[in-house]
């Protein structure tokens, strides 16, 4: 029972993801006095690109050509592991949250190495620019989460969030370290404003869209897809970890009814607050990038020093 | 039983040297061979086929190799039987001096490494005959490095069954003044000849930390045997002084920062096969010293101990990748990684002691087999990253990344094999390098249940600092894998480029690649081997996992941590297919090759690619305090205002403890030097003037 339903919250969060990232630009169209395009525009988009006969450089290995089913399983695999509108998981504990980043990294790996293999300056330049920043907002997120499990006492995600639910509203300074820690990782890791600014193309300070400039067709469809995944994924986590209300703990029907409202509810605010900060704020200098996610580390940190210093029952 | 096996391995690395030394003697050989087969002319003629004066050398030399892999198949074999047994085997050795024995004894610590000697042995065994065939006899003697060779492996294998001070250190000496012999191998560049004698220092100054170690210890008891120096009670800060001695020995030994510039500069220069085996398993012989000494020898650890053991493998897991990172000399970047993992296997292993002072002897026993995991893995892929590099030396002529390019299209195996040590280096899931990180984190994020505050809050930076080295250990081999193996060619050699054609070569490749990808997705097999030697030197084992335990990894207990590494590669493998299936389902849509896009503006070409040093120039940025940087822009301007004809970029990148620690310690080495040599004055009056206060002072002393 538990095995179908982890099958079908994966299928529900392959799926959610491209409604998410339709919010998102309606919210932000609205936001900028724009008018806003449909809720189902991505998933227009990506039927289309998926119609779309994949061009392929000359230049391109066998890693270009599989580097899209790579980065894509990875990323369903990562979705796979997070709870989404239950508690309980049976796939959290064949991988737990530092598994989880390694996902993360695993395609961020094959990202970097497909925006290489062409060889033109842009590809290297993205490689060259992901890979600065993941280095730097990977400890991060590893910081933030590692305060959760010394809280919880487990990595096992699905153990963790119900220790948060069982232990009640109970105000803890780390929490609130991890979580700043969590959104500024999750902002520079989707490629959001202030990092990254992800409605562009051929400008000089892009960094994901230029690692996938030579993508087309159903390749570029694969990225595109695990990347909203990415942004759900980080949604989820900050959602669920810190503010676990809602999630159905039984595997009854309505139970699980109200997980799923539950979670579309706080993602549609986490999107709004998404949207009126990419509003509200402008791009960085990519070397003001680094002090942005050393802060995150900081928090990080600061989070894990002060579970240890101050909550750590004697 | 297992000691003959163990002996059997030491004895084929002397034979194996042995008949190296063979390699211009083939009259001698023939004469011998008449001499042995003088009733079997059968065997004499085949014999003589064999020996054929056309391939005579390449006979030896696989002899030679294939000795090699003999002694390997015996150190698994005596390595694994010992670990699964659990035995205890000791003997005495009548060699050396009348009254002093050597002492042998043969546990499952030594047997976990010479597990890892016995891979890596098979692996250069498999590789070397293919590597070693382009030397030419006259320059580089393949006698001297098949002896060397032998005499250094076997060494390494003597330091493992040593249970006595003086045999340990004579076996040690063999290891260190071998290595350094092949590390002088190629000794016309004087870079080379540098490179051996900073190497050659570095070892005996360790060496000698390490027996004034045994020494404070030998104090204390009445004997050097390892089982009288287990007894002897030191007081606390003798015991300190001892662990502070041995740690810099082994640590020098092991390439700890800041003692670790002689492994850059010593790694490049060596033949690759050695390289690997210097990087690979010696590296680890340290740190099998440094367990014995600690853990064995001296017992009762203190927390503080622990501490800096846990700071200074920090310091250079950090240090040592990020010097790593802006290497362009693909030999010296993999000696820099070695510093940055033997730094996680210090760091993990002074969690360890930090758990097992405190009396937590169940977490300690995790350290403990993180640590010796991934000293496993590293020699997997360290060895595998090197051996690459021979061939990739070999076949492109330079070990310069910036002028590689494109290798994936003209080296396809090579490239296949690469592309799994960089992803193991990297630690990412599925491979092994991931199964000993996820350990090391396990590990770190159990502090809580120490008692003292300041500890608690120290673990978690150490656990900080391997979050950053592990990612920037994949921002590294990204750049090692992008820049050399794809986009375009960078120079004439590599776009001439050509597989590597010696199967024997590539099979020792893909005998690792597949070693690290089944520990990855099994990592329970060798997990079970680690169990007993931290049963037997901790006095505890990981939790038992129970049913369908090789499926899971349980490292504390099943509601705390859990990672199935089979489970993860079947839902990669089903999201991978459906979604592969679904987008291939219209048979006309097939690829469509064309031109890289350019903007319009139309041929793109090799220069216009990021290099490498343009790919960690965002690091060079923000890490800028951690290296001396030497930058220069040369400009050439042309006839037209603002015009600029050439430009010239030169990136040099130096250590700071070139200028911080070793320029002043041979300043004044040499300033000492200088007032000695006062009292050398050439004149032989003075001289015997000496000499006759010398023998008065005698006199006055015995009377």
């Amino acid at each position: 029972m538990s095995g179908i339903l982890a099958i079908l919250q994966t299928l529900l969060f392959i799926f959610l993801a491209p409604l998410l990232a339709g919010w998102l630009k309606c919210c932000k169209c609205f936001l900028q006095n724009r008018k806003a395009p449909s809720l189902l525009q991505p998933y227009r988009d990506l039927l289309k690109l998926t119609h779309k006969q994949p061009v392929v450089s000359r230049q391109a290995s066998w890693l270009f050509v599989i580097s899209p089913y790579i980065i894509f399983s990875a990323t369903v695999l990562a979705a796979a592991v997070v709870p989404l509108i239950a508690v309980d998981l049976p796939t959290a504990s064949a991988a737990d949250v530092v598994v989880l980043v390694g996902f993360f990294a695993f395609a961020r790996f094959f990202l970097a190495l497909a925006g290489m293999d062409v060889g033109t300056a842009f590809g290297g330049m993205g490689s060259s620019r992901e890979m600065t920043i993941s280095s730097l907002a990977e400890p991060a997120m590893l910081m933030a989460i590692f305060t959760l499990t010394m809280t919880a006492a487990t990595t096992n995600l699905s153990f963790a969030i119900s220790f948060v639910l069982n232990e009640g509203v109970v105000l803890r300074p780390s929490f609130f370290f991890a979580l700043s820690a969590l959104v500024l990782v999750a902002v520079a890791e989707c490629g959001r404003i202030p990092v990254d600014n992800p409605a562009t193309h051929l400008e000089l300070t892009m960094i994901h869209e230029a690692m996938i400039l030579e993508y087309s067709g159903r390749h570029l469809a694969l990225i595109e897809w695990a990347s909203q995944i990415k942004l759900m994924l980080y949604g989820v986590l900050i959602a669920n970890i810190f503010f676990p209300w809602g999630i159905a703990e039984l595997m009854t029907p309505t139970a699980l009814l109200y997980g799923l409202l539950a979670i579309i509810g706080k993602l549609a605010l986490l999107a709004i607050l998404l949207a009126l900060s990419e509003t509200l704020l402008a791009k960085m200098r990519l070397f003001r990038v680094q002090e942005y996610l050393s802060f995150a580390y900081l928090l990080g940190f600061l989070g894990m020093l002060s579970h240890i210093i101050l909550e750590i029952a004697r | 039983m297992l000691l003959s096996l163990a002996y059997a391995s030491v004895l084929f690395c002397f034979m194996s040297g042995f008949v190296s030394l063979l390699i211009r003697q083939r009259v001698r050989v023939l004469k011998m061979v008449d001499y042995c087969c003088a009733r079997r002319p059968l065997w004499r003629r085949s014999l003589y086929d064999w020996l054929e004066e056309t391939h005579y050398p390449q006979q030896i030399q696989r002899t030679a190799f294939f000795l090699l892999a003999l002694a390997g198949l015996f150190a698994i074999l005596a390595g694994l039987a010992v670990c699964l047994s659990q035995a205890v085997v000791t003997d005495q050795l009548s060699l050396g001096l009348p009254w002093l024995p050597w002492h042998v004894r043969f546990d499952s610590l030594s047997g976990v490494f010479y597990l890892i000697i016995g891979i890596a042995l098979i692996a250069v065994a498999g590789y070397g005959p293919g590597y070693v065939k382009d030397y030419r006899d006259q320059d580089h003697p393949f006698a001297v490095l098949g002896l060397c060779s032998g005499l250094f492996i076997a060494g390494m294998l003597l330091v493992l069954l040593a249970d006595d001070a003086f045999f340990f250190m004579i076996a040690w000496e063999l290891m260190s003044v071998a290595s350094y012999f092949l590390v002088s191998f190629q000794h016309e560049n004087s870079a080379n000849r540098r490179a051996a004698f900073l190497y050659l220092i570095m070892a005996e100054v360790g060496a000698l930390a390490i027996i004034l170690g045994f020494g404070v210890l030998a104090a204390f008891s009445d004997d050097f045997t390892f089982s009288a120096l287990r007894e002897a009670g030191l007081s606390p800060a003798w015991a300190s002084l001892a662990f502070v001695l041995a740690l810099f020995g082994f640590g020098m030994k092991a390439g700890l920062v800041p003692l670790h510039v002689w492994l850059p500069e010593a790694h490049p220069v060596a033949p690759s096969h050695i390289s690997a085996l210097m990087s690979g398993v010696m590296l680890k012989v340290a740190v099998y010293g440094l367990i014995r000494f600690c853990f064995d020898l001296l017992g009762d650890i203190h927390w503080q101990w622990g501490v800096v053991v846990m700071i200074l493998g920090a310091l250079s897991a950090l240090g040592g990748i990020l010097y790593a990172l802006l290497q362009t000399n693909l030999k010296r970047l993999l000696a820099y990684s070695s510093v940055e993992n033997i730094g996680i296997i210090f760091m993990v292993l002074g969690l360890s002691m930090i758990y097992v002072a405190n009396g937590h002897t169940q977490l300690a026993a995790l350290g403990f087999v993180a640590a010796l995991l991934h000293a496993f893995n590293h020699a997997l892929f360290k060895n595998l990253l090197f051996l690459g590099a021979g061939i990739i030396q070999h076949q492109v002529h330079d070990l310069n990344m910036d002028m590689m390019g494109g290798l994936i299209r003209r080296m396809p195996h090579t490239s296949k094999l690469m592309l799994i040590a960089c992803m193991s280096i990297s630690s990412l899931p599925l491979f092994n390098g991931f199964v000993s990180e996820w350990l090391a984190f396990q590990t770190a994020l159990q502090v809580g249940v120490l008692e003292d505050g300041v500890l608690r809050s120290l673990v978690p930076v150490a656990a900080a600092a391997l979050a950053l080295t592990a990612a920037l250990a994949a921002a590294c081999f990204v750049n090692v894998y992008g820049i050399m193996y794809l986009g375009k060619p960078r120079s004439h050699h590599s776009e001439g480029a050509m597989e590597c054609e010696d199967t024997g070569m590539l099979a020792s490749l893909g005998l690792l690649a597949g070693l690290c990808v089944l520990f990855g997705i099994f990592p329970g097999l060798i997990i079970n081997v680690i169990d007993n030697v931290s049963e037997q030197i901790i006095g505890h084992t990981l939790p038992n996992p129970g049913a369908a335990g090789w499926l899971w990894l349980t490292p504390v207990a099943s509601h705390k941590a859990s990672y199935s590494a089979p489970l993860v590669l079947i839902g990669v493998l089903i999201a991978g297919m459906i979604s592969f299936r679904y987008l291939r389902r219209d048979a006309d849509m097939v690829l469509r090759e064309s031109e890289t896009w350019d903007c319009g503006f139309g041929g793109v070409t090799a220069r216009m690619q990021y290099s490498s040093s343009a790919f960690t120039m965002p690091f060079r940025r923000i890490f800028a305090r951690v290296w001396r940087i030497d930058e220069k822009i040369d400009q050439q301007t042309g006839p037209m205002p603002d015009q600029v004809t050439d430009i010239h970029y030169q990136l040099q990148v130096e250590d700071h403890s070139w200028k911080g620690i070793y320029q002043p310690v041979a300043r004044s080495v040499n300033r000492s030097a200088r007032n000695v040599a006062r009292i050398q004055t050439g004149n032989i009056r003075i001289y015997l003037g000496y000499s006759f206060v010398t023998l008065l002072t005698l006199l006055w002393v015995i009377s």
